[in-house]
């Protein structure tokens, strides 16, 4: 019989030792699968893992794939910590797209210095916009922000839709894709010999900026106070309901930055396609990256090194591209289950299952606090 | 009924052989002897600790004890579930009742014995009626269960227990939760089952309450049994003694000495000077004017007045659920009061935010420790957290100096912890010495404090005591409030008394005799 207890303080070599299980663990499940799928797992995971990181080429696409993630694992890491879940990123990184696609093509002349921060500006109110009325809700009668910032995401989605079938309706080839924005709203290429865009830079800038503001100033201890406990946080003083709300807003501004970027660093229009469900791979970024900047980032580039991993490695393997979704889902479910023990011990029970021990085991509420 | 059926003489309902029981490196129970005969109160007499608590829920089968033997009517037995334990005729009330509160009376007896079939209502009724026959009491069986005063509550748990035909009634604290009143008639019930040929296990650690209704005392001290006596004809003192393993120094202040000898407290606090009580005509240091704070249908708080002078300790007494919570959280800042008026230090913090009131010189010692504190932050973190601006070095916090601080306030609180560790994983007593220190090492004008020894171990409800008499004799005020009422009479220098939100009595310790602290805080005494 295994019992939890808790941890008084973590070792620091345990995260990276229970990601390395988690790893391995992934690997025992998914092998048989990539095995009956027609392919030596070892191989497949060389293609999903190693191939990626061995060209500049294909390296500056695992960046650039993992480049919308950062900014979704952000949103939702920073907006998680302060004890607002928010599920739409998705929406958010949708609206702030459309907005960049709104200045970038009614404004098409201004020069780069000025359309840049802009686009990004709109962008970033886009974004803030939409999680506004789930933040107020939440901090004003406590309507369950899980919900409605998830139902948002559909809106946002049909807002893409409505405007890319109606007035946005590309002109010349009459496909639903808007027309592309103006010159000076193309980000610039940061690595030279790759697509590797500005929009990359910005986010990394954006996560070194997360990382200050929770691990060394009183705000982000305040904010960390008001995700862990509201109501120890209200007895501590700190105004629980204004930082939600500004932490959703920064969340949803953040979202909204990443739409940016993907129009203006990558797709030069708005497409229907322009987020491959990033809101909600954001979710998943943030939670695998322990809801830590540090974390997103290497989480966000292990996924990108993983979707361009599986591209090749159907292409050369064989393997349905859909494998690579199938490892990154159980890797989450591993992880998610093995970081527990980030906070509790467990403690191996010789004797047999009695009464007792099962009075002492650690309720599930308490494990997933 | 087989519960009155002869026993033979001499044969024991229970006893216990060598019991031990160690949780990691705690032994609870140590090879402890005991014996229940039919028919009489054994009363199980121990501070908070000794394991009492746990050798009872090896008897109810909670706990499977590491060694020894129970042997029920002289038949050994293993019980390793609270069935077995109902099925030997052992039954137990707990401090904690499992009653369903929107249920009634005989659907909540019902439950307890429920089996796959069809359930009938009138049967049972009958039997409720029947048990509560037993008890002497009379009891509405069509009564929803969240209607009834705590003290009917129990008596639902103590008519479960017979409804099972139980011919061994074990009793945890039962009094800890009563009312004066109610503990008179708890004890009368008691005395009318034994006369039936039941044992009761009477667990406690008030020595009045032992003496009054026990057969048979045995005193357990970390984890052994110091000594079994007959109650009849024995000095408080002496248990007190055996109970803390040491000559207890003795009640702190006279006054707590009632007239008949008997200890009303056996104070856990050494001798401390008595600094000589509030300074007349000094400003009060807490002064509160008609607060009343809305709740549900009527004002929780309504209408309170009361001071506290610098150099005194005032207790708030009451039962439970009479308005002190609500009182607690305005003063902390965390209520908004509907009326009336706050002072600290002279200066009005009404419906004032935690900060102000901070400032103002209240330091806040809530019952809720674990609301109070941020578990998951570390122990220097929660340290600074009311005064983080103070720790700021531009935007960013000054790690260094919040490390010093820490160490320095771990050091003179003497908290068993690093700074770095989580406060959630630290003992009770340490979590509440973090929040002692917290706000002490500030040096507050006035300590608002609730419910402070609630839950520790008697080492650290002695250091708690130790800490809030300094406190009274460096010339600050403390307001404390207590439901242990032995805490508040050993500590205050003046009680003021809350039933249903208002102040139904203010009185000098020394006038503070238990008969009229119970009118007053049932209300029957305005």
């Amino acid at each position: 019989m295994i019992r939890l207890v808790l941890r008084g303080r973590e070792p620091r070599w345990l995260a990276p030792l229970l990601v390395g299980c988690a790893v391995v663990i992934t690997y025992v499940l998914t092998a048989p699968l990539i095995r009956w799928a027609g392919a030596n797992p070892m191989a497949a995971y060389r293609r999903y893992v190693i191939t990626p990181l061995t060209t500049p080429v294909s390296i500056g696409e695992v960046l650039l794939t993992s480049t919308p993630l950062l900014f979704t694992g952000l949103a939702v890491a920073i907006a998680f910590r302060a004890g607002f879940y928010n599920i739409g990123a998705e929406g958010q990184f949708l609206v702030g797209a459309v907005a960049a696609t709104w200045v970038g093509t009614t404004f098409d002349g201004v020069p780069a210095a000025a359309a840049i921060p802009f686009a990004l500006v709109a962008g970033a109110l886009a974004g803030a916009l939409w999680i506004l009325i789930p933040a107020l809700l939440r901090v004003g009668f406590r309507i369950d922000e899980v919900v409605t910032t998830l139902l948002l995401n559909p809106v946002a989605l049909l807002l893409v839709q409505g405007l890319l079938n109606g007035p946005w309706r590309n002109p010349v080839s009459q496909f639903p894709e808007s027309a592309h924005i103006g010159p000076g709203f193309n980000f610039p290429t940061v690595i030279p010999g790759t697509r590797v865009h500005l929009g990359f830079a910005i986010a990394i800038v954006l996560a070194a900026l997360a990382w200050l503001v929770l691990a060394r100033t009183a705000t982000g201890l305040r904010m960390r106070a008001v995700g862990l406990s509201s109501t120890g946080a209200r007895f501590n003083g700190v105004g629980v309901e204004r930082t939600m709300l500004s932490s959703a807003l920064v969340s949803g501004a953040i979202a909204g930055m990443g739409g940016v970027s993907q129009v203006c660093g990558l797709q030069r229009q708005l497409t229907g396609e322009i987020s491959a469900g990033f809101g909600y791979t954001g979710i998943v970024v943030a939670t695998l990256g322990a809801l830590t900047p540090v974390g997103v980032v290497l989480v966000a580039m292990l996924l990108g090194d993983i979707v361009v991993g599986a591209d090749s490695a159907s292409l050369v393997l064989q393997v349905p591209p859909q494998m690579g979704q199938v490892v990154t889902a159980t890797l989450l479910l591993v992880t998610v289950g093995i970081l527990v023990l980030r906070r509790y011990r467990p403690v191996v029970n010789r004797r047999r299952r009695t009464a007792e021990t099962r009075a002492e085991v650690i309720p599930l509420e308490e494990v997933r606090q | 009924m087989t519960s009155q059926e002869p026993l033979a003489v001499g044969v024991p309902l229970v006893e216990l052989r060598a019991i031990r029981k160690s949780f990691g490196d705690l032994v609870a129970n140590n090879g402890v002897d005991l014996t229940l005969r039919p028919g009489e109160v054994h009363a199980l007499l121990g501070e908070n600790g000794a394991g009492k608590t746990t050798l009872m829920r090896i008897l109810y089968g909670l706990t499977r004890p590491d060694r020894g033997q129970i042997l029920i009517d002289g038949v050994p037995t293993t019980i390793t579930s609270p069935k077995d334990a109902i099925r030997c005729g052992i039954g137990m009330v707990t401090q904690h009742f499992s009653l369903v509160k929107p249920m009634t009376v005989t659907e909540n007896v019902m439950l307890s014995g429920a089996r796959l079939g069809p359930l009938s209502l009138s049967v049972a009724r009958a039997k409720v009626f029947a048990a509560a026959d037993r008890l002497g009491v009379t009891i509405d069986a069509d009564a929803r269960v969240g209607r009834l005063s705590v003290g009917e509550q129990q008596r639902v748990e103590i008519l479960k227990a017979l409804y099972h035909d139980c011919r061994v009634l074990i009793l945890d604290e039962p009094t800890a939760v009563l009312v004066p009143q109610d503990v008179e008639a708890l004890f009368a019930t008691v005395r009318r089952i034994t006369t039936q040929g039941l044992g009761v296990l009477f667990i406690s650690h008030k020595l009045r309450e032992v003496a009054l209704v026990s057969d048979r005392v045995s005193v357990l001290r970390r984890g052994r049994i110091i000594d079994t006596i007959d109650a009849a004809g024995v000095e408080p003192r002496y248990l007190a003694e055996l109970m803390v393993g040491r000559p207890t120094v003795g009640v702190r202040r006279a006054d707590t000495v009632r007239p008949d000898g008997t200890d009303l407290a056996v104070a856990k606090v050494d001798d401390v000077p008595d600094p000589g009580t509030a300074t007349a005509g000094a400003a009060p240091v807490l002064d509160v004017e008609d607060l009343t704070v809305a709740g549900r249908g009527r004002n929780a708080v309504d209408g309170v007045t009361l001071q506290v002078h610098p150099g005194e300790i005032v207790g708030i007494a009451g039962v439970s659920g009479n308005g002190q919570r609500q009182l607690v959280d305005v003063l902390c800042g965390i209520e908004k009061p509907t009326g009336g008026r706050i002072r600290v230090g002279g200066r009005d913090v009404t419906g004032a935010g935690p900060h102000e009131v901070i400032a103002a010189g209240l330091g806040r010692i809530h019952e809720d420790r674990h609301g109070a504190l941020l578990t998951d932050l570390s122990v220097e973190q929660n340290l600074v957290f009311e005064h983080l601006n103070e720790f700021r070095r531009g935007p960013f916090l000054n790690r260094h100096r919040i490390r010093a601080y820490a160490e320095d306030v771990i050091a003179r609180f003497d908290i068993k912890a690093q700074p770095g560790d989580t406060v959630g994983s630290l003992s009770g007593g340490n979590v509440q010495k973090v929040l002692l220190a917290r706000v002490l090492v500030r040096e507050p004008k006035v300590v608002v404090v609730a419910q402070p020894t609630r839950g520790l171990d008697v080492g650290a409800a002695e250091y708690v005591h130790q800490q809030l008499l300094d406190r009274r004799a460096m010339g600050a005020g403390v307001l404390l409030v207590s439901e242990d009422l032995e805490e508040l009479l050993a500590l205050c220098d003046r009680l003021v008394v809350l039933f249903e939100g208002r102040v139904t009595g203010e009185l000098a310790t020394a006038d503070a005799a238990p008969e009229r602290l119970g009118l007053l805080m049932t209300g029957a005494a305005a």
